[in-house]
């Protein structure tokens, strides 16, 4: 499924869904297309609605269409569906207990040239801090597809971190996606990689040149970042005794500060973060971001192997 | 009941849930409790022994704060007994400060964050006139909360949208924490704002109970949403509430002031 876009895997999807279940309703912010909703629009005009350039509106709506009984999905930027209106998402939302699902595309890196505004690099922080909200970053097509009936089912709200563009496939046709567990991509013993997002792509190049090397290291997709999988993280982090965290966002707030919070209580171990470091995003391709913010697979590898070195002096 | 026996006992009860922690949003209750009568002891489709019940009419309180006039007022029809009023803001209580839907039966919509309730009336509609349930929605904002911006996003969307059974009320008493609104931050010309918002605008007398009522019953004839600029008082009812103007807001209201505030009320019947 690489050569479809995941904003339509999305659309597409929740058009199919849509059709049985009449509680499903979308909401815009003047990024219809933009976020790979138009066809619902167009085959569905009476449940989508476009506030126009309004996100604490549309979010806040949503909660009153959620209170009625209705299962609302609100898209925006990344930063513009969360960062802004993070209030609204605290109280309309989470605190009143609404199940409404979030849909933040481009974040990261991925805004490329629409660059620093709008490159969500604390979405992951900010929503990560509301009690009760779910956080999920698809990795895949397939990933995506099978999520969608999972987080529709899941009584309470869901933020899920869009890359809209098409990505490389990760996962084969045998995959069984479950929402709360964090997938092994490939076991090994020596360090753990935590990877979310476009980094597990990244992470699975990473995996060669370490192989190269003589690493064997594990790979472990957290696709959902709250609440996270402690069970899964903790026993690859016994196995292993180091871990690198690789996302596409803050080091700050987000994979690694989620994974830090979860190993210093159950196992703590060196770790160290791929992401970016305490910065705001810059206009470019991808390509050119990952190396300016130090996310390459070159980048992943040699913290594997520092972090592995640390380790060795530990014992 | 009639509604003036309605709003005094609204008046009565609320007095009554503030005086039981002794501190409380007192003015900005007072000034709702004509509304919430015509409202509950008129014009709203509910049932307080199914409060879910589907096809109801909903009523966000976006001036959250504003909870013990509400409360007063499902207790007293019949959501939950009277003596439940005296467990506002204790520890554990389903009667918090600000209406919390998960806490309170009969309460539509959590608020307390300003500027976000009329968004939610709006989502709930919009939710309504999608299931065809020939519902109305109300909604009650403050006029200090109509600095928020959200406010003016949500009314852009239900004017455009002809949110016909959308009912909106503004508690114009002219007070917010810090002093008048006309001073503070002005909203007038706000019978214009809302026209220019595409809201049907009716200005009332908000504790002329005939007033409140027939701006209601015209608001249901209209083909967009209304908006009925309350002229209020804060602290109506009790003339010692009344006289701290702005610094009624939240304030302490011992035993004392309700047996002489009761007084008052019942004298001037």
């Amino acid at each position: 499924m690489s050569n479809i876009e995941l904003r339509k895997v999305l659309g597409d999807s929740l058009l199919e869904i849509m059709e049985k279940d009449s509680r499903i309703v979308v909401l815009n912010a003047d990024l219809c297309k933009a976020g790979g909703l138009q066809d619902i629009q167009k085959e569905f005009p009476s449940r989508a609605f476009n506030v126009g350039v309004a996100e604490a509106n549309m979010v806040t709506i949503a909660a009153g269409m959620a209170s009625y009984g209705y299962i609302p999905f609100v898209s925006s930027f990344s930063p513009f569906a969360t960062r802004r209106v993070c209030d609204q998402l605290a109280i309309s939302v989470c605190y009143a207990q609404l199940p409404v699902k979030i849909i933040g595309t481009d974040p990261g890196i991925s805004a490329e040239l629409n660059g620093g505004t709008h490159m969500g690099v604390e979405d992951i922080g900010v929503i990560r801090s509301l009690n009760t909200m779910v956080i999920y970053e698809p990795v895949d097509a397939l990933q995506l597809k099978q999520a969608i009936p999972q987080i529709i089912e899941h009584d309470g709200p869901v933020y899920i971190r869009l890359h809209r563009k098409t990505v490389d496939d990760v996962f084969g046709d045998d995959y069984k996606f479950d929402l709360f567990s964090a997938d092994v991509i490939k076991e090994g013993k020596d360090v753990t990689i935590f990877a979310s997002g476009l980094m597990v792509q990244e992470s699975i190049e990473a995996l060669k040149l370490l192989s190269d090397k003589n690493i064997d290291a594990e790979l472990i997709n957290v696709h959902t970042i709250k609440p996270i999988d402690v069970d899964t993280i903790v026993r690859s982090a016994k196995k292993t005794g180091c871990v690198v965290t690789c996302e596409n966002h803050s080091t700050i707030g987000g994979l690694y500060s989620a994974i830090a919070e979860t190993l210093s209580r159950e196992y703590p171990c060196p770790m160290a973060a791929i992401g970016m470091d305490n910065c705001f995003g810059e206009v470019g391709y991808i390509p050119y971001l990952k190396e300016r913010f130090k996310m390459r697979k070159e980048d992943i590898a040699m913290a594997c192997e520092n972090i592995i070195k640390r380790k060795e002096v530990l014992v | 009941m009639t509604l003036k026996e309605a709003a005094l006992s609204i008046r009565e009860n609320t007095l009554r849930c503030i005086s039981s922690i002794g501190v409380g949003h007192i003015g900005g209750c007072l000034s709702i409790a004509d509304i919430l009568a015509v409202l509950y002891f008129k014009h709203m489709n509910v049932d307080s022994s199914n409060p879910k019940k589907e096809n109801r009419d909903r009523l966000v309180v976006s001036k959250g704060h504003a909870g013990p006039a509400v409360y007063a007022t499902l207790a007293l029809k019949g959501y939950f007994p009277i003596e439940m009023l005296d467990t506002l803001n204790q520890s554990g209580t389903n009667l918090p400060s600000h209406c919390d839907m998960r806490k309170t039966p009969g309460i539509d919509m959590t608020a307390g964050s300003l500027g976000q309730g009329l968004s939610c009336a709006v989502g709930i509609a919009l939710a309504s006139r999608l299931a065809n349930d020939g519902a109305y929605t109300y909604a009650i904002i403050g006029d200090g909360e109509s600095q928020e911006g959200q406010i003016w996003e949500a009314a852009m969307y239900a004017g455009n949208q002809k949110l016909n059974r959308l009912i909106v009320f503004t508690d114009y008493n002219d007070l917010q924490i810090d002093g008048k609104v006309s001073e503070v931050n002005g909203l007038e010309p706000l019978k214009d704002k809302w026209e220019s918002f595409n809201f049907n605008t009716i200005v009332v007398d908000g504790h002329n109970l005939d007033e409140l009522d027939n701006a209601i019953i015209s608001a249901k004839k209209q083909d967009k949403p209304t908006m009925i600029i309350a002229k209020t008082t804060k602290g109506k009812g009790v003339s010692f509430i009344e006289e701290k103007g702005a610094g009624n807001h939240n304030a302490p209201f011992s035993k004392e002031d309700y047996e002489q505030a009761i007084e008052e009320l019942r004298r001037n019947v």
